[in-house]
C-alpha cells in the first residue's frame, strides 16, 4: 500500500487515481464497460489504466445487462469488478441485474454468497444534455436494501469513496455528477487505509438551521451558506457523500442543535426523493420544530433547452432565499 | 436514372447542409449540448423513407436529423428545435436528440441505444388492431445490435409476424470503439436470419439500392410476410458527437471513407453520366440556400419561454 501522499488533481483525476490505486493494490479487481479501456472513457476518467493494467481493463459491447450481470457473477466468484454505466440513465435498461440480482445475493444465500461489485456512473444535468441524459436517479437505488450508494462532490471524496467502495463487501453504486469532472485541481491525500463506507461531512457550522445536501449541488449550497453568513445568518451544512449507509444520527443531532430547523437540497425531483426520507427520519426523532424545507427540481422531466432546464434546477439565489427564510431572515 | 440520381443528390445535400449548419451553430455556441450528426450517412434516410407511406411509423436514434428531414419534416421547426426555440418541433424540450414530427410519420428519435426497436414492434402491433396495417421502421447502429432490447424486439416481431423493418446503419463505430472489438461474428445479418426473417447487407451509400431493397421488404411485410432486417454499410465522416476529437480514428481510414461517402459517389456518377458541372453545382447551391433560409428564420424565432417548462408532463 502506498504511503500518504499529496497529489494535485481535479475530480476526474481523483477518480482515476483511486482506480489506479485499487487496480494496483487489489489483484482481484477488473475494470470494464463501454469505451473505458482504449478510449479511456467518454469523459476521460479511466485514461491510461488499460495501458497500465492490460487485460484487467477492457471495453465491452453496448450491453448493460451483460455488463452488470457479468459483474455479479464475477464478484460471486471472488473477483472485484468495477464496471462503468456510462450515464446513470442507461442503468434503467439493466435494473434487473442490480435490483433483483446483485442486491439479493447475500440475503437469499444466508450470507454464504456475496456480490461485492462497484458500479461507477455519472448523472445530473449539464447544459443541453437531453432528457434521457439528465436524470438524478439516486432515490431509485436508495429504495433497495442491499445496495450501498455514494455521491461524492469533491476530488478528495471522489477518491476516498471509490477506494472504500472497492474494499466494501456489498454491491456499491458510486454516482458522480459530470459537471464536476473538469473542475479545478485540488490537493488530495492518497494512500490512506480505506475507510469503512458511510459517514457525513460537516461543511459549515452555524446554529440558524441545518441544511442537508449531497452531490454536485453541494457547491451551490455552500455558496448560499457563505452568502447568508455574510448577512450574519450561519447555518450548518451537512453533506452526505454516502446516502446508504445514511448518517441519520449526525443529521438528527445537528437539527436538534439548530432549533429544529431543517432544509434538504438535492438535484433530483422532490416527490419521493431522498430529501423526503431525511425529513421523515428527523421528524420521527422528534427534533423537528416548524416546517422543514425541501428544495429540488419541481417534479419535471428535463428539457433539452439549457435556458428551460436552468429554470428547474435550484440555483444559488433560490437556495439562499429559501434557507434564509427558514432561518428566520 | 440521371434525373433520379440528381433528385437523390439534392435530397442528400439538404441533409448535409442542415448538418453542416448545425455543426457551425454548435461551434458558435448557439446550439448547446449534445448533438450527433449523420454526415456521411445521408443515403440511408433518403432511400429508405421513400419506401414508407404517410401512415407508416419511423423510429430513429439520436443521430436522426437526416431521418426527420427525409420523412418530410420542414427544416425551420427542426432547426428551431436544435436552437431551443418556442417554434421548434417540440418547443425546445426535445432538442437534437428527441426530434419528433408525428404528423410526418416521424415518431421520434431516442437516446437510449436500442430502445426504439421494441417501440416499433408496438407500433406495428397497434396497426394490426386498428386496421391500418402500418409498417413500422426502426433505425439503429451496429453497436445497438448488442442490446437485449434489439434481440427481444426482433424475436417478438418474427414470432408475431409483424410488419417491422429493422434497419441497422453500420458505420463500424460505437462511439469510440470499433464494432470488430465488440462482436466475434461481424456478419450481423446472421442474427436476424436465425430468428426467422429475411436479412440482407447492402451498400448503404447508394440511395437507389437502399430504396429498392427496402421497398421490396416493406411491401412483403405489408402483405403479411413479417419483419425484415437490412444492414446498411456506411460511414460517418464526423465524430460520434459534435466536439469528439476522433483520436481513435486514422487519417487513412477517414480518407477512404471520404472516397466512398454517398455524396462524393453520386457526384462522380453524375459526372460520368455526362451531367454538366453547372447543373450539379446548381443542385448543391439551391439545397444549401434553402437550408440557410430556414436557419435564418429559425434564428429569428423567440426562445422557448421559461414559464412553459412544466407543460406537457401530464395530460
Ligand atoms: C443503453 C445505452 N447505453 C449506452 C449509451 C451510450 N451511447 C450512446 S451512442 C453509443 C454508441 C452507439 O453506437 P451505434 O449503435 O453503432 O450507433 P451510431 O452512434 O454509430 O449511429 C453509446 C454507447 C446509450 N445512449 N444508451
Amino acid at each position: 500500500m502506498p504511503d500518504d501522499e499529496i497529489i494535485k488533481v481535479n475530480y476526474s483525476g481523483a477518480v482515476n487515481a483511486a482506480l489506479r490505486r485499487v487496480l494496483a493494490e487489489v489483484p482481484q479487481t477488473l475494470l470494464y464497460g463501454e469505451d473505458v479501456a482504449k478510449p479511456g472513457g467518454v469523459h476521460g476518467v479511466t485514461k491510461g489504466l488499460w495501458k497500465e493494467f492490460g487485460e484487467r481493463v477492457f471495453d465491452t459491447p453496448i450491453s448493460e445487462s451483460a455488463i452488470l450481470g457479468s459483474a455479479v457473477g464475477a464478484a460471486m466468484m471472488g473477483r472485484r469488478p468495477i464496471v462503468e454505466i456510462m450515464w446513470a440513465d442507461f442503468f434503467l435498461v439493466a435494473l434487473d441485474q442490480m435490483i433483483n440480482q446483485a442486491a439479493n445475493v447475500r440475503y437469499v444465500s444466508g450470507g454464504r454468497l456475496t456480490a461485492p461489485l462497484v458500479v461507477r456512473t455519472q448523472q445530473g444535468n449539464s447544459p443541453g444534455a437531453c432528457a434521457q441524459h439528465s436524470q438524478n436517479l439516486e432515490a431509485l437505488f436508495l429504495h433497495v436494501p442491499g445496495l450501498r450508494v455514494a455521491m461524492p462532490s469533491t476530488p478528495q471524496d471522489a477518491y476516498d469513496t471509490m477506494v472504500s467502495a472497492v474494499y466494501c463487501d456489498d454491491p456499491v453504486v458510486v454516482f458522480d455528477n459530470r459537471t464536476l469532472y473538469f473542475g479545478e485541481k485540488q490537493e488530495i491525500v492518497t494512500g490512506r487505509p480505506p475507510a469503512p463506507v458511510g459517514g457525513s461531512l460537516r461543511r459549515r457550522s452555524g446554529s440558524a438551521a441545518t441544511v442537508v445536501t449531497w452531490g454536485a449541488i453541494t457547491h451551490r449550497v455552500l455558496t448560499a451558506a457563505d452568502r447568508l453568513a455574510e448577512r450574519g445568518v450561519r447555518v450548518t451544512v451537512i453533506e452526505l457523500p454516502w446516502l446508504n449507509p445514511f448518517d441519520g444520527d449526525a443529521v438528527i443531532d445537528s437539527v436538534s442543535r439548530t432549533d429544529g430547523r431543517l432544509a434538504v437540497v438535492h438535484e433530483a425531483n422532490v416527490t419521493a426523493g431522498f430529501g423526503a426520507e431525511v425529513v421523515a427520519r428527523v421528524a420521527e426523532a422528534g427534533v423537528l420544530r416548524g416546517r422543514p424545507v425541501r428544495i429540488g427540481v419541481p417534479d419535471s422531466r428535463i428539457p433539452a433547452s439549457p435556458e428551460l432546464a436552468a429554470a428547474l434546477i435550484p440555483d444559488v439565489d433560490r437556495i439562499t432565499m429559501e434557507v434564509g427564510r427558514l432561518a428566520g431572515e | 436514372m440521371r434525373e433520379d440520381l440528381l433528385a437523390d443528390l439534392r435530397a442528400m445535400w439538404r441533409i448535409r447542409a442542415f448538418e453542416e449548419k448545425a455543426q457551425a451553430l454548435c461551434d458558435s455556441g448557439e446550439i448547446r449540448g449534445s448533438v450527433h450528426l449523420c454526415i456521411g450517412q445521408e443515403a440511408g434516410p433518403v432511400g429508405a423513407c421513400d419506401a414508407l407511406e404517410g401512415s407508416d411509423a419511423l423510429f430513429a436514434t439520436y443521430r436522426g436529423h437526416g431521418w426527420a428531414i427525409a420523412r418530410g419534416a420542414p427544416l425551420r421547426p427542426l432547426m428551431a428545435e436544435l436552437l431551443g426555440r418556442a417554434t421548434g418541433v417540440n418547443g425546445g424540450r426535445g432538442g437534437s436528440a428527441y426530434l419528433s414530427a408525428p404528423e410526418h410519420g416521424f415518431h421520434g428519435e431516442n437516446s437510449i441505444v436500442g430502445a426504439g426497436a421494441p417501440i416499433a414492434v408496438g407500433a406495428a402491433l397497434a396497426g394490426r388492431y386498428d386496421g391500418t396495417h402500418r409498417v413500422a421502421m426502426t433505425v439503429f447502429g451496429d453497436g445497438a445490435m448488442n442490446q437485449g432490447s434489439v434481440h427481444e424486439a426482433m424475436n417478438f416481431a418474427a414470432a408475431a409476424r409483424l410488419p417491422v423493418l429493422f434497419l441497422c446503419e453500420n458505420n463500424r463505430w460505437s462511439e469510440l470503439t470499433p464494432i470488430r472489438e465488440t462482436v466475434h461474428n461481424e456478419t450481423l445479418t446472421d442474427r436476424p436470419a436465425a430468428l426467422g426473417m429475411p436479412a440482407v447487407r447492402i451498400d448503404g451509400n447508394n440511395p437507389a439500392v437502399v430504396r429498392e431493397t427496402v421497398s421490396d421488404l416493406v411491401e412483403a411485410a405489408r402483405e403479411g410476410g413479417g419483419p425484415a432486417f437490412v444492414e446498411l454499410s456506411t460511414q460517418r465522416l464526423v465524430g460520434h458527437y459534435v466536439g469528439d476529437p476522433q483520436l481513435y480514428r486514422t487519417r487513412e481510414e477517414l480518407a477512404a471513407d471520404r472516397e466512398r461517402e454517398p455524396i462524393a459517389v453520386a457526384v462522380r456518377r453524375l459526372a460520368e453520366a455526362g451531367v454538366d458541372e453547372g447543373e450539379i453545382e446548381e443542385a448543391r447551391s439551391s439545397a444549401f440556400a434553402e437550408v440557410e433560409r430556414a436557419v435564418q428564420d429559425a434564428l429569428a424565432d423567440p426562445p422557448a419561454s421559461r414559464g412553459s417548462v412544466r407543460e406537457h408532463i401530464y395530460a
